[in-house]
């Protein structure tokens, strides 16, 4: 994934910052950095507060408490016309009076450049965008992806040192939504500006970030990078939200700093490391595996760590197939998905089944 | 029922077809008898002339009448425009308390038997002391017109996408910039579209104007005096005349500004809707 | 694995508001809409309470005596001239909104179900008329009406009669279908916009079902175009009661309303008070009246599913 190394300078600090609309909080004390230069994502559920947060960012909502700093300065007061962000709306927010250069140049307008060097700049971020030659197009005679790059083109010309994207690809269809993600990730890694990305899909996230903060009602649940967050996540909620999981309960039988051994019925004496936010509560605990985790074991293959169960369900998908594997002793039955490069597809429902796993790939988790 | 569904768009169709028929029909008779020679409207015409139009422009009663109209009409329309905006605005714009009950009481004139409107209005300008004049009728006039400029701003308001304003003040521009640049460009039509719909209301409005006039008639008041004279009747069916092409022509433009500003922001609602 | 958020010590400064919500949209919102609501309240909620207090008061001759008194509502309730006036006008009301509603209906439905590319010039169309002077409108109806108009000279053109009737004209019967004719595009309107808000799949799924077209009509768009026909007969009811000029231009000693009696009074008659008091009692009773109708098209209309 991100092979670049982001500076360890921050960027944008939220302290404690909490919004409140009456005796609901959209947002509930809430801290977080944000680096320089780095593809961050929020990434939750609609309501969990990440396009509040975006908002009091770009400097459209106000904290009710906390602050709020961009590049060292606090932005408590400043209006969102002097901040140095700029913001890609869900909506686009196309002016529709006015064309795509003029889009382009509106807030360049303000900073009186001569007519060259604003020429050079719309041009520019034209480019950038690849809209080059589009620049008389009237704003509604546009295609929904070509508003979106007019808004992106419109945010980078002012140079900004945040970009702010709130759900900028969701009413796009899927495959200019995948093509998008691509170009979106090449053009922040070339213009090196920091971008703050509000999502609810959780591949959008993955695929773009250079680390994701996952929220729930108002509160960041983890905050990491894409892979760590897809196989180490803190909680049930969090693992449930990224994709796939398998929860099986377990018992805690040690506890010891940075990591901890459970025992399970299917699984056997587990070692995995500690979740940061791990909260001991008596005994019980939970152990999480993805499905593509699990492996067939097929004809006589043998493997170190393996359980044996019954298939009681399948679901073809075309590249994979999806089983449904009942083992003796859980309480539900595992997901498993396999390729079907070796005839997945074919394990008909009932047969006896041996699943390999790797003790790496399971993860203990807090409720 | 194959036959019933082939039918009924046709049927309907010629139903329409005389409904808009029964609309205009008595209508036209206006400009048909004012340019007949002969002074009692019956057919067949006796001939035809343009001697009453003629007549019209010496007779400084109906001069000082369209005058006194202008004057009302304008300064009623920019008044009920400046309340409308601010209440249009504040109703798309803002969630306040009573919002609904508020909006409900600015479009009430619309509902309520006009004379009673003009009654209660004749009765606080009596008891305030004020003398009857064009600036009573224009008070009368504003709040009449309200209804009208609100709906037709509300509606041109209500597709103006906030994220605009938004997006303004995101690429560093001003609150006033944003006004200047955004909004007003934005809103403009329907701002002209609420100046010419109300300017003619106020110019056909005839009952506020009837109980709130002192000495000073306007066009509708002028024409309720004449029409005692059956000797007055065709000088009234060419000013008729007039009024009539004047109102549509006026609100042709309106309607013509309001779908230009429509199809802008996407909103499609009509002037009632 | 780190969460900067556990890296804060102390506490971050925290700035109060008082609820923000409140501070920045309501009172941002009525600020704004201040302006416009205080001038209602002196022009429309004042004068119509004013109206209220003047109809407990008397009149004599210049002055008025300010002693609470019903004197006013026994005159308007009990003096047979009075009580014939209110009954007619109601009377008339009622007949109006009832050919208004039913011409409009099939105008509206054709609008917005066959309407197409053409809706918008056909809605033009229609409301033309109906921002054009109600005067004219009404002195229109004089002119085709009238001892020596347009019908008589017609008729007896064609030779279907010898000589002109006065008939048509001074009446109940001209006064109602002038009004009928004056209010016909007010009635259009909701009645259009109720029927535009109609999910078109739901009249689909009704034939989907197997209903033919005329019970789709009857099941699905006719109950729920309802509250635009409510709001057709509220906005062409009220109004018309109070109307006084199509029953001065064409009404005669027949067609004369209750309105015309409210504004003798407020002119030569000169006694506000009872003028109040007949006022009061005509938006009243006239109210009464639609709020029975809106009830009965209500069940009318749950009773069709």
């Amino acid at each position: 994934m991100p092979d670049r190394t982001i500076a360890n300078r921050s960027m944008i600090e939220i302290s404690r910052v909490t919004r409140s609309y009456g005796s609901f909080k959209a947002l509930d004390e809430t801290s977080l950095t944000i680096r320089e230069g780095e593809f961050f994502s929020l990434l939750g559920p609609s309501g969990c507060g990440k396009t509040t947060l975006l908002r009091m960012i770009a400097g459209f909502d106000t904290p009710t408490s906390g602050s709020i700093s961009i590049d060292g300065q606090p932005m408590d007061g400043v209006p969102a016309n002097r901040r140095p962000t700029n913001m890609v709306f869900q909506s686009y927010a196309i002016f529709p009076h006015l064309n795509v250069e003029q889009n382009v140049c509106y807030g360049l307008k303000r900073l009186r450049l001569d007519a060259a060097e604003e020429k050079r700049r719309v041009e520019e971020a034209l480019a950038q965008v690849s809209l080059t030659g589009l620049g008389k197009r009237g704003a509604l005679e546009l295609s929904g992806g070509q508003r979106q790059r007019v808004a992106l083109a419109r945010a980078l010309v002012m140079r900004p040192k945040v970009l702010l994207l709130d759900e900028p690809l969701s009413a796009l269809d899927k495959k200019l939504r995948e093509q998008m993600q691509v170009e979106l990730r090449r053009l922040q890694q070339a213009v090196g500006i920091t971008f703050v990305l509000v999502t609810h899909d959780q591949y959008e996230a993955l695929a773009m970030s250079d680390r994701i903060a996952v929220m729930f009602g108002g509160r960041i649940a983890q905050v990491a990078s894409p892979k760590e967050i897809y196989q180490r996540p803190v909680n049930c909620q969090v693992a449930d939200f990224l994709g796939g999981m398998n929860f099986v309960k377990a018992e805690i039988v040690e506890e010891n700093g940075a990591s901890m051994t459970l025992d399970t019925p299917g699984f056997g004496r587990v070692r995995t490391d500690k979740p940061a936010a791990f909260v001991r509560n008596g005994r019980a605990a939970t152990l999480g595996i993805r499905p593509e985790r699990l492996r067939v074991l097929w004809d006589d293959a043998t493997d170190a760590h393996e359980v044996a169960g019954k298939v009681v369900d399948r679901h073809y998908f075309g590249e994979i197939t999806h089983l449904v594997i009942e083992i003796p002793g859980f309480e539900k039955p595992l997901s498993v998905t396999e390729t079907n490069n070796f005839g997945a597809d074919d394990i008909p429902v009932g047969a006896s089944i041996r699943l390999a796993y790797d003790p790496d790939a399971l993860v203990a988790l807090a409720d | 029922m194959r036959m019933l569904r082939h039918i009924r768009p046709n049927w309907l169709k010629s139903y329409a077809f005389f409904y808009v028929l029964f609309l205009y029909l008595p209508v036209i008779f206006l400009p048909i008898f004012s340019f007949n020679t002969a002074a009692t409207p019956r057919f067949p015409l006796s001939g035809v002339t343009l001697k009453w139009y003629g007549d019209l422009a010496r007779t400084p009663a109906l001069i000082d009448a369209a005058w006194n109209s202008l004057l009302v009409g304008v300064s009623a329309s920019i008044l009920a425009t400046l309340f409308g905006i601010c209440a249009a605005r504040a109703i798309t714009r803002y969630r306040f308390p009573a919002r609904r009950s508020i909006n409900g009481l600015l479009m009430a004139p619309l509902v309520l038997p006009e004379i009673i409107v003009a009654v209660s209005m004749l009765l606080v300008m009596l008891q305030l002391g004020l003398s009857l004049s064009l600036i009573t009728v224009v008070f009368g006039h504003v709040l009449i017109c309200i209804p009208y400029s609100l709906s037709v701003l509300t509606s041109g308001f209500e597709g103006f996408d906030r994220s605009l304003e938004e997006a303004s003040a995101d690429l560093g521009e001003s609150a006033f910039g944003t006004f200047r640049r955004v909004t007003l460009p934005m809103v403009s039509p329907a701002i002209i579209s609420s100046l010419l719909v109300s300017f003619t209301i106020s110019l056909d409005e005839f009952i506020m104007a009837f109980f709130l006039t002192g000495t000073d008639a306007t066009l509708p008041v002028y024409i309720w005096g004449q029409l005692r004279f059956a000797a007055k009747l065709p000088g009234v069916l060419a000013l008729g005349t007039l009024l009539l092409a004047a109102s549509i022509i006026l609100l042709t433009i309106a309607e013509i500004v309001r779908r230009r500003a429509a199809r802008r922001t996407q909103n499609m609602g009509g002037v009632l809707a | 694995m780190t969460v900067p958020a556990e890296g804060i010590v102390g506490p971050a400064p925290v700035r109060r508001q008082r609820n923000p919500v409140l501070q920045s949209e309501a009172a941002r919102g009525l600020s704004l809409i201040s302006p416009t609501l205080i001038y209602a309240v002196i022009f429309l909620v004042v004068p119509i309470l004013l109206v209220l207090a003047n109809s407990f008061w008397t009149q004599h001759y210049l002055e008025i005596d300010r002693t609470f008194t019903l004197e006013n509502y026994r005159v308007a309730l009990t003096d047979p001239i009075y009580r014939d006036l209110l009954l007619r006008s109601l009377w008339i009301s009622l007949l109006v909104s009832f050919f208004t509603v039913t011409l409009a209906y099939p105008i509206a439905y054709f609008i917005s179900f066959h309407g197409g590319v053409h809706k918008g010039l056909w809605l033009f169309l229609i409301t033309i008329p109906f921002w054009t002077s109600y005067l004219l409108r009404v002195m229109s109806w004089k002119v085709i009406l009238g001892y020596n108009g347009v019908l008589n000279s017609t008729l007896m053109g064609l030779g279907l009669t010898d000589g002109p009737s006065d008939a048509f004209l001074y009446n109940t019967t001209a006064v109602v279908i002038t009004l009928t004719h004056a209010w016909a595009t007010f009635a259009v309107l909701p009645i259009f916009v109720s029927l535009e808000k109609i999910d078109r799949t739901l009249v689909e799924a009704a034939t989907d079902l197997g209903d033919g077209p005329l019970r789709r009509f009857l099941r699905i768009t006719l109950p729920l175009s309802v509250p635009g026909i409510i709001s057709a007969v509220l906005i062409v009811m009220i109004p018309t009661v109070g109307d006084f000029v199509t029953p001065r231009l064409v009404g005669g000693k027949d067609g004369v309303m209750i309105a015309n009696a409210i504004q003798a009074q407020f002119g030569k008659a000169a006694n506000w008070p009872l003028g109040a008091a007949l006022s009061v009692t005509t938006m009243a009773v006239v109210t009464a009246m639609a709020a029975f109708i809106v009830v009965t098209i209500r069940m009318a209309a749950r009773r069709a599913r």
